[in-house]
């Protein structure tokens, strides 16, 4: 009798299985997705190899992130899959170096030489095979279709790459500013190698001969050649081994030979696989419906709220024609004076929206009455500049106010309205006729309808058939409500705790409305939500997502049956009040027959920040510029003169370093990052009068961003603390004497309050940045602890730091110089700011207090928003030059942190103000915004006024910024 | 600061005070402690999914986990009807400190009030805040309490290097639930001030038990207080590794304490900033590493068990890597012994941490490359814990760890 190895390796998504001889020379194999049914999967492979070897003994160990449970349960070894992977490269491939394997939602490094060390991705983040398929499904393509595609690329935008749902942000306005695929192809492949250098690499740098695995790996060549591009390497140099698909089976096979396992008929392990039953770990709920009847009295109780229709193609006189040009997804209807629906369409853009919506022209033109006119139309959503500028639409709306104006059509007292769409959630509350406050997902818990869809395919189902399947769960499971990384772990925990699909499918919508109400609402009670309230957006056709919605509130609400087309039925009714005497603009049928447009990228040059600007041509000669992050992009070559402090105080503190001493002592580097956008004056002076030629690192953009990425240890730390490590980089280019950086727990004390600390952070990040590059030591980097209040213990502690250069004795003086020149930054500062606010009142204008730390002044970290308001024709001004005006509200929480503690004054200030408003910026991350922001919205609305909160990251999209920036300026005019 | 009910003289009689088990063997040490100072707690055990519900409904979901476990298990309790709220009150430790922990008490009162107004959290801090409560932290109750801690600390120290190597299944566990009472009997009758004596007895006891001599893989527990300490948090991270046969090695709670005390010294002298109860903190700091010190010797003259490291080497050793001024949080702590623990041969180390808390960038992922140029064979995984982090995703990536760590053994 022959005595074999097996391995079973039971990935994600896949089951893989390999039987070696006693010489590791592989006898059979097998590769085959499992759909869930992990069991089932693997008994059907041992089935087959129970007939190849119908006498053979099988030593066998079982691996893989879903494999766990099964090999728990069935009693057969089991082997952590990245060991398993370890062993067969050390077996196969000895010469390998470094090994990358990225599997369906693990991406995985080995380093061999040079201190073995494996990794794999933490809890939190994309950039796997899960994410490449979400990103298809986002193009409306396959995985194939993408490789395919990506080898035609002529060029790569930045594409965020820490998580799938920040791609999806960053995808999306390149989507619908026309970007070509193939391009956006070749991008998602570079962000998951970037993803894999910066998030497991970790600063250990990978070179020599690289082995890859996994299946993305194998089956996607593009995906080989920009690893290949992105670490230089040579074809002798990247190893593709022919059985990488089933490599970490062929590991646990090894694995299964080096301990000695016992071996067993394959018959035998059959069975134990069969009998096997997993300890059920999973948590479940109570059924959606606990019978038919109960289901159809829900559905005919939502039927009541349909529109009327009319048919287009006998219908006659005036329609009114609605776009939503969303970000997924395109709705358009088409409705009569009193407001029948004579036409609508609901599809996936896939990615090409502008295309989409002039075929559904076209078709209603050809379809519709001769005597039927199109007497005004309107678009919102994501589209909207793109689409009015291709065809003419006579209006734009915000998507917020279309949404609202479509809800009152159903519920005309309606007080809370909540759209889930493909990829937002957007909640409002409406008082006195008028939108009172908004809340949209933040780009981290985008557990909205795409997500659903993504988990419906990978399961190998259809979105539709897979949500029925939950009506009748008899155990829908908990799967909790996190983002989608998280959640995919979760599923796949359900699943090998044997959940059923149907329970997933439901557990998933209950997900989703958890999420809505506690992440994005945060609701703490139902009588906080209102009591008229209309759900819509595409998601709620879902009956078994609005049915936790109802249960989860414990009321009834209004689903219009038109869920998914709001936008654009709310855009419809705008284009109606809008409607002139004059004939619209609208796109007519003969020009429409001879659109098309062309579109190409260029560099803005208008100024440093070289916009990469998208320019779409069409065939009647008008463009459309996206890209832009100011009206100079756009072609208009006036510069804004609305009054902008961001501008000025980012000017002026770029100004300050301007005369160095002659003979300079030594050079001191200064990183233009965190607390240094406040203390630079400081420092400055205290250097130039100390003798010491001062160099700061500069300003910073992406590209700094690239060039300390791979320094950087905590990849979920905020973007502000990450693009640190480049301004670092820099100064070590520029060769200075040394870099300056000083550990502060404590700031500046701010009047009325409990404490004035840093966030650690800001306040430790020197620390960090030391024990993690290479470069720096006690020389060229000094960063000594000292506390700015105590103006003796500053003297002292730089007494001891420039021991060296004998200037002790100049020290006092300097020292009072630098507090004379913060004090007089900041003078200047909130002096410019009553400057600011005069000139803005008398023009007329809004001012917004953009609320964030000092360091939001850094335009790769803000993105330019401040430049979106002033676009907007507001006047902006930063919160530390007005909190100085406010006076501390009572807070509910402990005021202990500086910065912070200006947000609340700022805040309190703004509520006396009748023409001003708070938008606060939180950094992606920031723990400490989690109890700030909360306080800052209770001063404000507790106040009367609107809070607005923009999170930012390395995202360079400010899509949903406008949206919530016109909105906010929508619910402005609504509140006067 | 928004007034809220406070704890008057009279609720000793009334209420009872519920308070979250961050550390199970010491806590109830300690409320037993308070328990005869008159004050009835109940500590919460609750380790329901409506203890994550509550806190995801009642805090903002990126607040950190632990804020968010402990409103949640307060939250349930409150809700479950066990309790009569106009005779129930909270209690929670409150350290001070740049770290958002600080926050956790006004968050939990923010909550709470809006559900429970009559319902008084109170702080337990040894830095005299909330001074106008009627729940004081007397000096005879925070000298016993202390003796909680070394005792606590002493069980906890013993009883992780006997469970992994009983022959009996059990029988470490019946040592430990037969001292955690007779401790209370020792409490109760003011007898627990001959630590000699005690930790003689407790340490002979241990020693009985019938243990393997195989020895097994040590991995070492640092990480964020809470999430580092206590099972719900952590998903019974200890039981978890000894089901894969690893002896799990936890750092004494009593290095937390002595941390806290010598940041107060760190920053008066860094920030030349000392105050009139700079020499006080010395004093108590000096009292309690002296306390540290027989607790050392004690084991090591005893001769079976191995004695934890001592806190002014603990101290050099953290200088390797990161300053003492970095106080936030567990701050140079975790580094420190990080290294401690790979020194003493213990080279697995988990660092546990709430996903995103802020000092953890600086002092966990932040140093562990520092800490593995020093110790190449040091192995350091960070494990996240959050309500969305699930079980099979932090058991893989310890389960590599072990890997790694059975490989360099052979």
């Amino acid at each position: 009798m022959k005595t074999y190895t097996l391995g079973i390796d039971v990935g994600s998504t896949t089951v893989k299985t390999v039987v070696c001889d006693e010489l590791g020379t592989i006898l059979h194999s097998a590769y085959q997705r499992h759909f869930s049914k992990v069991k089932e999967t693997v008994a059907a492979q041992l089935e087959s190899i129970l007939e190849k070897f119908p006498d053979a003994m099988l030593s066998a160990a079982m691996t893989g992130s879903a494999g766990l449970g099964l090999a728990n349960a069935a009693e057969i070894p089991f082997v952590q899959e990245v060991h398993a992977a370890f062993l067969a490269v050390k077996s196969c491939y000895p010469q390998a170096d470094t090994v990358i394997e990225l599997g369906g939602e693990d991406a995985k490094i080995i380093f061999l030489t040079g201190g073995v060390e494996q990794r794999m991705n933490g809890s939190c983040a994309g950039g796997t095979g899960a994410f490449i398929d979400q990103m298809a499904t986002l193009l409306g393509i396959t995985a194939d279709e993408l490789d395919e595609a990506s080898l035609r690329a002529k060029r790569t935008y930045p594409i965020a790459s820490r998580c799938g749902v920040f791609a999806k942000s960053d995808i999306q306005p390149l989507l619908n500013q026309g970007a070509a695929r193939e391009d956006i192809a070749a991008s998602i492949y570079r962000a998951v190698v970037d993803q894999t250098v910066a998030g497991l690499a970790q600063g250990r740098e990978i070179k020599g001969n690289v082995l890859f695995l996994g299946g993305p790996l194998s089956f996607q060549l593009g995906l080989r050649r920009a690893f290949m591009d992105t670490l230089g390497l040579t074809e002798e140099q990247a190893f593709f081994p022919e059985q990488a698909p089933v490599f970490v089976a062929l590991g646990s096979a090894l694995y299964a030979k080096e301990s000695k396992l016992s071996a067993k008929s394959a018959q035998e392990l059959l069975s134990m696989v069969q009998n096997a039953q997993a300890a059920s770990e999973v948590v479940t709920g109570d059924c959606l419906f606990q019978s038919r009847e109960e289901y159809t009295e829900f559905v005919e109780r939502h039927k009541r709220h349909d529109l009327q229709y009319a048919d287009l193609h006998t219908c006659e006189g005036d329609a009114y024609l609605g776009i939503d040009s969303g970000s997924t997804t395109t709705k358009l209807v088409l409705i009569t004076e009193d407001g029948k629906l004579l036409y609508s369409h609901y599809a996936s853009n896939e990615g090409q929206p502008l295309d989409k919506i002039a075929e559904q022209l076209k078709t209603i033109y050809r379809e519709k009455n001769p005597n039927l006119r199109i007497r005004s139309s309107a678009v919102t959503g994501y589209g909207e500049d793109l689409i009015r500028a291709g065809l003419s639409v006579d209006h734009g709306i915000v998507e917020t106010v279309a949404h609202f104006k479509a809800a009152s059509f159903f519920c005309p007292d309606v007080d809370f309205i909540i759209d889930i769409g493909g990829q937002d959630i957007k909640c409002f509350k409406i008082k006195n006729g008028a939108i009172d406050s908004i809340m949209l997902n933040e780009a981290c818990s985008s557990g909205c309808g795409s997500f659903i869809q993504t988990f419906a395919m990978a399961l190998g189902y259809d979105i539709e058939e897979f949500s029925k399947m939950g009506l009748f769960a008899q155990h829908p499971v908990e799967l909790g409500s996190r983002c989608t990384v998280f959640m995919n772990s979760s599923v796949k925990q359900a699943q090998k705790d044997g959940a059923t699909v149907e329970d997933i499918s439901a557990g998933l919508s209950a997900s989703i409305i958890k999420n809505a109400i506690y992440k994005v609402i945060r609701a703490k009670s139902v009588e906080e939500l209102g009591k008229n309230i209309v759900v819509q957006g595409g998601t709620f056709l879902n009956d078994a997502v609005l049915r936790c919605f109802e249960r989860e509130i414990g009321r009834h609400v209004i689903r219009p049956a038109v869920s998914g087309l709001m936008g654009a039925f709310g855009a419809a009714l705008y284009a109606k009040e809008k409607a002139q005497e004059s004939p619209s603009l609208l796109i007519a049928p003969s020009e429409l027959q001879n659109f098309s447009y062309t579109s190409k990228n260029i560099r803005c040059g208008g100024c440093t920040a070289n916009c990469l600007l998208n320019v779409i041509r069409f065939s009647d000669g008008g463009k459309f510029i996206s890209g832009n992050r100011c009206e100079k992009g756009a072609g208009i070559t006036k510069p804004s003169e609305v009054p902008d402090l961001y501008s000025y105080k980012y000017d002026s503190l770029f100004r300050i370093v301007s005369e160095q001493p002659k003979n300079p002592r030594a050079t001191v580097g200064i990183p233009m990052v965190l607390s240094f956008y406040e203390q630079l004056p400081f420092w400055y002076t205290l250097f130039n009068e100390l003798g010491f030629a001062v160099e700061i690192s500069g300003e910073s953009d992406r590209k700094v961003y690239f060039k300390g990425q791979h320094t950087i240890p905590s990849d979920t730390v905020c973007y502000p603390a990450k693009i640190a490590h480049g301004h670092i980089e820099t100064l070590l280019e520029k060769g200075v004497d040394f870099i300056f950086w000083p550990c502060m727990s404590y700031n500046i004390e701010e009047p009325d309050t409990d404490n004035h600390f840093n966030c650690p952070v800001v306040a430790y990040y020197p620390e960090l940045m030391k024990a993690n590059h290479k470069e720096l030591n006690n020389d060229n980097f000094v960063y000594p602890y000292m506390d700015l209040n105590r103006p003796k213990n500053v003297i002292n502690v730089m007494k001891r730091t420039l021991a060296k250069y004998n200037v002790g004795g100049k020290i006092p003086a300097a020292v009072d110089a630098a507090y004379k020149s913060l004090d007089e930054f900041r003078r200047n500062m909130a002096d410019k700011a009553q400057e600011v606010i005069r000139q803005a009142r008398m023009e007329g204008r809004k001012i917004i207090v953009l609320a964030g730390r000092p360091y939001h002044l850094d335009k790769e970290i803000n993105h330019g928003i401040h430049k979106l308001l002033t676009s907007l024709g507001l006047a902006v001004v930063t919160e530390e030059s007005v909190s100085a005006l406010g006076s501390m509200p009572e807070l509910r929480v402990l005021n202990q942190w500086t910065y912070h503690s200006r947000l609340y004054r700022a805040a309190e200030y703004v509520s006396t103000q009748p023409d001003m408003q708070l938008v606060q910026l939180v950094s992606f991350g920031c723990g400490i915004d989690a109890i700030t922001t909360d306080e800052v919205r209770s001063i404000l609305e507790s106040r009367g006024k609107l809070y607005t909160q923009l999170k930012i990251d390395e995202i360079n999209n400010l899509g949903a910024a406008k949206i919530r920036l016109r909105s906010l300026l929508a619910a402005m005019g609504g509140k006067e | 600061m928004a007034e809220y009910a406070k704890f008057t003289e009279e609720m000793k009689k009334t209420h009872t005070i519920l308070v979250p088990n961050m550390l199970p063997i010491h806590f109830k040490l300690i409320i037993r402690i308070l328990e005869a100072y008159g004050y009835h707690c109940e500590l919460l055990e609750s380790e329901s999914k409506t203890v994550v519900e509550e806190g995801l409904k009642n805090v903002h979901n990126d607040t950190c986990y632990p804020c968010l476990l402990v409103v949640g298990q307060f939250m349930e309790a409150l809700k479950s009807g066990k309790y009569d709220p106009n005779r129930t009150a909270l209690l929670i430790t409150q350290t001070g400190g740049g770290c958002r922990a600080s926050n956790y008490i006004h968050l939990l009162r923010k909550c709470v009030s809006e559900t429970f107004p009559q319902v008084p959290v109170v702080s337990l801090n040894f830095s005299g805040l909330e001074k106008d409560s009627g729940f004081r932290m007397t000096v005879p109750i925070t000298l016993k309490c202390l003796y909680g801690v070394l005792y606590g600390d002493m069980l906890m120290t013993i009883y992780n290097q006997c469970r992994p190597y009983e022959l009996i299944r059990g029988s470490s566990e019946k040592c430990l639930l037969k001292w955690q009472k007779k401790l209370d009997t020792l409490f109760k009758e003011n007898k627990f001030t001959n630590t000699k004596k005690i930790y003689k007895e407790i340490l002979d006891d241990f020693a009985k038990i019938e243990r393997s001599s195989v020895p097994k893989i040590k991995v070492g527990i640092v990480g964020e207080i809470y999430v580092k300490y206590s099972p719900l948090a952590n998903n019974h991270l200890e039981d978890f590794l000894l089901s894969e046969g690893c002896e799990p090695v936890v750092p004494l709670f009593l290095e937390f304490i002595l941390y806290w005390a010598v940041n107060k010294l760190n920053d008066a002298s860094l920030y030349d900033a000392k105050t009139a109860a700079t020499p006080l903190f010395k004093a108590a700091y000096k009292t309690i590493y002296h306390k540290q010190k027989e607790f050392i010797s004690a084991i090591k003259k005893h001769g079976v068990f191995e004695a934890p490291h001592d806190f002014e080497h603990l101290r050099k050793i953290g200088q390797q890597y990161i300053g003492q001024g970095v106080s936030m949080g567990e701050g140079w702590l975790i580094p420190s012994e990080m290294g401690a623990l790979a020194e003493s041969g213990t080279e697995n180390i988990i660092c546990t941490q709430p996903f995103g808390c802020l000092p953890n960038h600086i002092v966990a992922k932040g140093m562990s490359r520092a800490v593995k140029e020093r110790y190449p064979n040091a192995n350091i995984i960070a494990i996240d814990y959050d309500p969305g982090a699930t079980r099979v995703n932090q058991e893989n990536r310890i389960k590599l760890m072990l890997a790694n760590a059975k490989a360099s053994r052979k």
